[in-house]
C-alpha cells in the first residue's frame, strides 16, 4: 500500500473507534452527546504526555482508556439528572470546556500550540496499521457482542423509554453510566491512537467541528447498527478526501446530512432498505 | 393475615392539584383488592406513589414491614412491585414477546456487571410465551408493537408485570379496551393467579368485574379515601353512591 493510502486507512480505522463508542452512548443506550470528541482529546493528551515521558505506547493507551473512561462516567452522571435536550447542552459544554482547558494551558499541554515531537509507537506505519486494523476488529467485536448481551437489552429498555424500564427493575442510573464509560473509554482508544498517528496535536483536533462528524458518522451509518456506523464512517473519512471542496465546509456539510438523515432516514444506512421497500409498499409499486 | 403493603398518610399534589390528601390503606398477604373512585380520584396517581414514579410530599409505605419510602423505583420493582400502566407504555422497539422477555430477565439484570458476561435468553424468552399465553395474546408474539389493537397492550402490560414474578402486582384498569369476553376471561386468569398465592391490588371502572372478583374494595373520591371494606358493604354506603352518582351527574350535564 501506498503511504498515502495508508494514512487514510488508519484514519479510517481511528473514526471507526471513535465512532462505536459514541453509537453505544447514543445508539445503544439512547443518551445523545454532542461533546465525543473532548474523550477523543483526553485519550490524546494523555498519551501525548505520557509518551513523552517514555511510558511505552501499550500502557499509554491503556491509561488513555482508563482516563477518557473515568471522566466520561462523571459526564454520564449529569445524564442522571437532566433530561435529553439538556444532556445535549451539558456534553455540548463538556467539549467547549475541555477546549478551553488545553488551549488556556500552555506549560503542559501547549495551548494553542499543542504537543508536539511525540515519540513513535514503533511500529512504523504499516505496523501501527495493523495496530489499529485489529483495535477496530475488536472494538467491533465487542459492541456486537455487547448487543447480544443482557447489558445490550437493558440498554435497549432505557433508550426507548427509561421510565418504564425502571418499573420494570433496571437500574437505569447504572446502566447509563456504563454506557458512558464504555463509550468514552473507546473515544480514548481513539484518541491515543491519533496522537502516535498524527505524532503532533493541537487542540483544534477535538473541537466541535470533530463531535458533529462523529454524530454524522453515527447517524448516517444508522444509529445502533455497528455495520451500518462502520460505513457511515468510512464514507463520511473518505469524503472531504474525494470532494475536496468539502474540508473547507465541514460543519455545513455534516450539518446538512446530520439534518437530512434525522428528518428523512432517522435509521440511516442501516435503515434503508427497509425505508425503500416500505416506499414501495405505500406508493404501490412493484414490490 | 399478615399486611403485605403499608400505606400511610399519602400526600400528592401537582401545582395547585391536590391528587391524594392523607390517604392511608393496608394490603393484606394474599388478598385480591380493588382501588376504585370516579375519574380525577386519585388512583392512579397512588399506585406511582407507591412504585415511586411519583414523588410525594408526604406517605410512608412498607412493604413486608420494611419502610420503601425512599427507594427509587427500580429497587421497589426488585423487591417485589410489578405496575402496569392505565396509558399502555410497551417499548416500541421491541416485539411483545421481547417486552415481556426483558422483564422475566430481571434477575440477570440486577447486576449490571453480571448482565454484560450473560447472553443466553432461552428460558426467559420460554417464561415470556408461557405469560403471553396466560393473558391470552401469544398469537401476537413475534410482532412489534406497533398497530396492534389497545386490548392487546392492555394485556401486554399484565404480562410484562407478571414477567417480575412480583410479591404485590398493581393493576391500573387492565380491562380497559378488552372487549366483554376478553375482559371476563383475564379477570377469571387474575383470580387464579390470586389464588396461588399473588397479592393483588387492581384499579377498575368495569364495576361488573370488580365486584366479581375483590375480596376488599378501597374508594377514593376527590384526593381521599371514602370507603373501604367488604365489596357489598362498601357500595351500600351512602358516600359511595353519591361519588358516583355526583360525577355521573356532572357527566350528564356536560
Ligand atoms: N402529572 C400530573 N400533573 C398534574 N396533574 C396531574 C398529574 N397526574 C394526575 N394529575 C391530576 O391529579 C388528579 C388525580 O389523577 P389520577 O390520574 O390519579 O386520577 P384517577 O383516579 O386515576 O382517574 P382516572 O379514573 O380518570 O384514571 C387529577 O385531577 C389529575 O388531573
Ligand atoms: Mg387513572
Amino acid at each position: 500500500m501506498l503511504i498515502y493510502e495508508l494514512s487514510l486507512a488508519t484514519v479510517v480505522c481511528i473514526n471507526i473507534i471513535q465512532a462505536i463508542g459514541l453509537n453505544l452512548i447514543t445508539g445503544y443506550c439512547g443518551q445523545i452527546s454532542l461533546g465525543h470528541a473532548a474523550f477523543y482529546g483526553i485519550g490524546a493528551y494523555t498519551t501525548a504526555l505520557m509518551a513523552k515521558a517514555g511510558f511505552p505506547g501499550p500502557v499509554n493507551l491503556m491509561a488513555a482508556m482508563l482516563l477518557s473512561g473515568s471522566v466520561g462516567a462523571v459526564v454520564g452522571l449529569t445524564s442522571l439528572r437532566v433530561r435529553e435536550d439538556f444532556l445535549a447542552i451539558t456534553t455540548m459544554g463538556v467539549g467547549f470546556l475541555f477546549l478551553g482547558i488545553v488551549r488556556q494551558q500552555e506549560r503542559f499541554l501547549g495551548g494553542e500550540l499543542g504537543i508536539s515531537s511525540i515519540p513513535s509507537f514503533g511500529l512504523g506505519k504499516p505496523g501501527f496499521f495493523g495496530l489499529t486494523l485489529i483495535l477496530v476488529i475488536l472494538t467491533a467485536a465487542f459492541s456486537l457482542y455487547l448487543k447480544k448481551t443482557w447489558m445490550g437489552f437493558a440498554f435497549e429498555a432505557v433508550a426507548d423509554d427509561e421510565d418504564t424500564a425502571r418499573v420494570l427493575s433496571v437500574n437505569v442510573s447504572a446502566y447509563k453510566l456504563v454506557a458512558f464509560a464504555l463509550g468514552t473509554a473507546m473515544a480514548g482508544l481513539a484518541g491515543g491512537l491519533y496522537c502516535y498517528f498524527a505524532r503532533f496535536i493541537v487542540p483544534d483536533d477535538f473541537g466541535f467541528i470533530t463531535s458533529i462528524s462523529v454524530l454524522s458518522m453515527v447517524a448516517v451509518g444508522g444509529i445502533g447498527s455497528v455495520y451500518g456506523v462502520i460505513l457511515g464512517t468510512v464514507l463520511l473519512t473518505l469524503m472531504p478526501d474525494f470532494f475536496r471542496f468539502i474540508s473547507d465546509y465541514k460543519l455545513f456539510v455534516y450539518g446538512a446530512l446530520l439534518f437530512a438523515v434525522m428528518r428523512f432516514a432517522p435509521e440511516g444506512l442501516a435503515g434503508l432498505p427497509a425505508l425503500v421497500s416500505a416506499k414501495v409498499a405505500r406508493t404501490g409499486g412493484a414490490p | 393475615m399478615n399486611v403485605l403493603l403499608d400505606v400511610v398518610d399519602v400526600t400528592v399534589n401537582f401545582g395547585g392539584v391536590n391528587a391524594l390528601q392523607g390517604v392511608s390503606f393496608q394490603v393484606r398477604d394474599g388478598e385480591l383488592l380493588s382501588l376504585i373512585g370516579p375519574n380525577g380520584a386519585g388512583k392512579t396517581t397512588m399506585l406511582k406513589a407507591i412504585t415511586g414514579v411519583v414523588n410525594p410530599q408526604n406517605a410512608k409505605i412498607r412493604l413486608d414491614g420494611r419502610d420503601i419510602s425512599r427507594m427509587p423505583t427500580h429497587r421497589r420493582a426488585q423487591l417485589g412491585l410489578a405496575l402496569t400502566h392505565q396509558i399502555v407504555r410497551p417499548f416500541r422497539s421491541m416485539t411483545l414477546l421481547d417486552n415481556v422477555t426483558l422483564a422475566a430477565g430481571h434477575q440477570r439484570i440486577r447486576s449490571v456487571f453480571r448482565s454484560m458476561v450473560a447472553v443466553n435468553r432461552d428460558p426467559e424468552h420460554q417464561k415470556a410465551a408461557v405469560l403471553l399465553q396466560l393473558v391470552g395474546i401469544d398469537d401476537h408474539a413475534g410482532q412489534t408493537v406497533t398497530g396492534q389493537p389497545l386490548g392487546v397492550l392492555k394485556r401486554l402490560e399484565v404480562a410484562r408485570a407478571l414477567a417480575l414474578k412480583p410479591r404485590l402486582l398493581l393493576l391500573d384498569e387492565p380491562l380497559a379496551g378488552l372487549n366483554h369476553i376478553e375482559a371476563e376471561r383475564l379477570a377469571d386468569t387474575l383470580v387464579q393467579i390470586n389464588a396461588r398465592g399473588l397479592t393483588v391490588v387492581m384499579i377498575e371502572h368495569n364495576l361488573g368485574e370488580v365486584l366479581r372478583i375483590s375480596q376488599r374494595l378501597v374508594v377514593l373520591d376527590n384526593g381521599r379515601k371514602i370507603a373501604d371494606g367488604i365489596p357489598d358493604q362498601v357500595m351500600r354506603m351512602d358516600e359511595v353512591r353519591a361519588a358516583y352518582v355526583g360525577k355521573e351527574k356532572q357527566h350528564a350535564a356536560s
